[in-house]
């Protein structure tokens, strides 16, 4: 019987893994390009705090997140932030709110959502890919679609920055590129007129921004993970220290 | 018996106290003289490790329920103002989250050991039956707590789990109302939810986690091997010979399972909080909104297994009641486990080829069923989950049948280690 058994726990272990596969294998949107937020880059998320107050804050919200937190936590200047990165009728402990009035709703066919969240609701490779992914398309009213969010109500507002691209018939390009703490692979786009950035500086203009709303997107993360290792020392010492008390203790016991 | 205060004639301040009190006299029956087998193993971590989470869970509570505001256009934002605007808010929230997660990890682990040391069984039934009561409220409570962020994963989460009570006959459609409080989800559902998730239940399982101990210390613990050590106690101190006081033996001993149990704990806390979307769900990060359905609604991962049996069963007889019934089921047979068990051992050690099978094939498929109860339905995850609820049932169903026809190893007469 025991032979039995060693028979059938192999075979049971091959059924599991069969199943697993079976389960997973079922995506079918469009692949996101890899991205892993770098927590530790203030220098790309201060770049990708600018880059959001110069071209996301007038349509979205980030009201979860107010300047002074932002400043303090990417050590921006006080003067810096007043001048460059808030509307001038807010004060520095005032949530980030757009310029957008209620009416956008009938614009653009839906309130632009708050994206205080985004990252955490979507993830970075999604904010990633998907600022990279508007591509020209009669068919919309705006003349511009997403492959990661199909007809998408946003329009492309980095379009002087990345220029205008349509979707390419070849396969999407393989290979590597590093950008501020990102790393993606080619997307199956064709350049149809050039934007003021480089394909590649445009890239490094995103990773800054998806690492400013990956911050966004829990502002205490740097913090949380630095008291991490800590906890995580001093937990390791209390094991030995817990476990060479139980060895003391336990030494009369047979 | 009368009861006779101070029994230990202890002298001074204690013995004031002891005139008063029973302080010398519970310290003595519960920790320095409750005498445990000598023998415990790995599996006999996870019921420390269930009453410190349980402590976890009540003192983040505390924190969180001072700042967390119930109601559906302010629960939202105070999350996000905790977890933003508190000191250490988000830390806190996470410990409370994880712990959500690791309650059901140690409580499963522990439940496991019960089922193959055979801890259910004569004279420890009632040890059981409040333990399953425990896992019951527990889920309850689990459920409760879920919905409170009140994110959309939150509310579609509460939509589907209270309108299983809709599937009963004539009345259904009406008490899913009076539930809710409400046509849909609302306001109202979430403050009943709140209130149920930070008083009733809680009360009720601090009290339940006492009378489990009380049983458990009244008849003493099972051990791997199933024996009972008080059949061997010294003739002249009446202690038994294989057992050892619980404090501090255990209690030193259990220190090093909370360690390595804060380890993983807290690299989940402060490396991996979402636990990979499993721990806390992305759509959950998007506020409720009647009119967006999450692509997929799954429960939280705890409850797959249920989840799973539930989606398995067909309906018939125009009525979906019988998954509900099913998934009921599944949860009231593990109080009549004690009496399931017809095998003459208590420990797995002893029990025979078949019984070893069954449990080895039953805790696969209830880590199977688990994993597809939180897919993507479809018509293979539907087959694999029937398969699998068939099995988890068959497992207790037949089980006074091979207990009793399966062969058995001699018990020893004292622990083995």
């Amino acid at each position: 019987m025991n032979r039995l058994l060693s028979r059938m726990i192999p075979r049971s272990l091959l059924l599991i893994a069969g199943l697993l596969l079976a389960g997973t294998a079922s995506a079918s949107e469009v692949e996101l390009q890899n991205f892993r937020a770098d927590y530790g880059n203030v220098a790309s998320m201060q770049r990708g705090a600018r880059n959001f107050m110069a071209y996301c804050s007038g349509c979205h919200s980030m009201k979860y997140l107010r300047y002074s937190r932002m400043a303090e936590d990417l050590k921006i200047p006080e003067d810096v932030l007043k001048a460059n990165l808030m509307f001038a009728t807010d004060k520095t402990g005032d949530p980030i709110k757009s310029a957008m009035p209620a009416a956008a709703a009938e614009w653009f066919g839906r309130q632009p959502p708050d994206l205080s969240l985004e990252s955490r609701a979507r993830g970075a490779d999604w904010i990633y890919t998907y600022l990279q992914s508007f591509y020209l398309d009669d068919k919309r009213p705006l003349g511009v679609n997403n492959t990661v969010l199909p007809n998408a109500a946003m329009p492309n507002v980095l379009w002087e920055l990345q220029g205008w691209q349509k979707k390419s018939e070849a396969p999407a390009e393989s290979g590597e590129h590093k950008a501020a703490g990102g790393e993606h692979h080619g997307s199956g786009f064709e350049q149809v007129t050039a934007g003021s950035l480089s394909p590649e500086e445009f890239k490094e203009f995103v990773a800054d921004t998806t690492n400013f709303m990956d911050y966004a997107g829990e502002p205490g993360k740097r913090d949380r993970i630095h008291t991490g290792f800590k906890v995580l020392l001093f937990l390791f010492l209390l094991l030995i220290l817990t476990y060479l008390l139980k060895k003391e203790f336990w030494r009369d016991i047979h | 018996m009368a009861i006779t205060p101070n029994p230990y004639k202890t002298t001074g301040f204690l013995g004031w106290i002891d005139d008063r009190f029973p302080l010398t006299k519970m310290w003595k029956d519960h920790l320095s003289e409750y005498y445990a087998p000598k023998n415990f193993n790995f599996f006999y971590y996870f019921g420390s490790l269930a009453l410190l989470v349980l402590v976890n869970q009540l003192l983040t509570g505390i924190f969180l329920t001072m700042n967390y505001k119930p109601g559906a256009e302010t629960a939202f934002d105070s999350v996000e103002y905790i977890m933003r605007d508190v000191p250490w808010g988000n830390v806190i929230r996470y410990m409370h989250s994880t712990g959500a997660s690791a309650f059901f990890v140690v409580v499963f682990l522990h439940m496991f050991r019960g089922l193959i040391y055979g801890s259910a069984k004569k004279p420890r039934e009632l040890i059981w039956v409040f333990g399953s009561l425990i896992f019951l409220v527990l889920m309850a409570e689990a459920f409760c707590g879920y919905v409170l962020p009140w994110g959309n994963m939150s509310y579609w989460g509460a939509s589907v789990i209270i309108n299983l009570f809709g599937t009963i006959p004539f009345i259904g459609p009406d008490l899913v109302t009076w539930i809710q409080g409400d046509f849909v989800p609302s306001d109202a559902t979430l403050n009943r939810l709140f209130s149920l998730h930070v008083i009733a239940l809680p009360f009720v399982l601090v009290g339940l986690v006492f009378a489990h101990i009380l049983a458990l210390h009244e008849v003493g613990s099972n051990n791997p091997d199933g024996v009972e050590i008080k059949k061997h106690k010294d003739p002249v101190t009446h202690i038994p010979l294989d057992g050892i006081p619980f404090h501090p033996y255990y209690t030193v001993k259990d220190l090093v399972g909370v360690s390595g149990f804060l380890i993983i704990f807290c690299a989940v806390i402060f490396f991996i909080p979402d636990g990979g979307g499993y721990f806390l769900e992305a759509p959950n990060f998007t506020p409720a909104s009647q009119l967006n359905t999450p692509e997929h609604i799954a429960p939280a991962w705890y409850f797959g297994s249920f989840y799973g049996m539930l989606r398995a069963t067909p309906s018939a007889f125009g009525t979906q009641i019988w998954g509900v019934l099913v998934m009921g089921a599944a949860v009231v047979i593990l109080f009549f486990l004690p009496w399931l068990d017809k095998s003459p051992v208590k420990s797995i050690r002893y029990k025979g080829p078949i019984t070893k099978a069954a449990v080895t094939i039953f805790a696969i498929n209830f880590v199977l069923l688990n994993y597809f109860g939180l897919q993507k339905p479809s018509p293979t995850v539907t087959v694999i989950s029937q398969i699998g609820t068939i099995i988890y049932f068959a497992f207790f169903l037949l089980m006074p049948w091979y207990t009793k026809i399966d062969k058995t190893k001699p018990v020893p007469e004292r622990v083995t280690e």
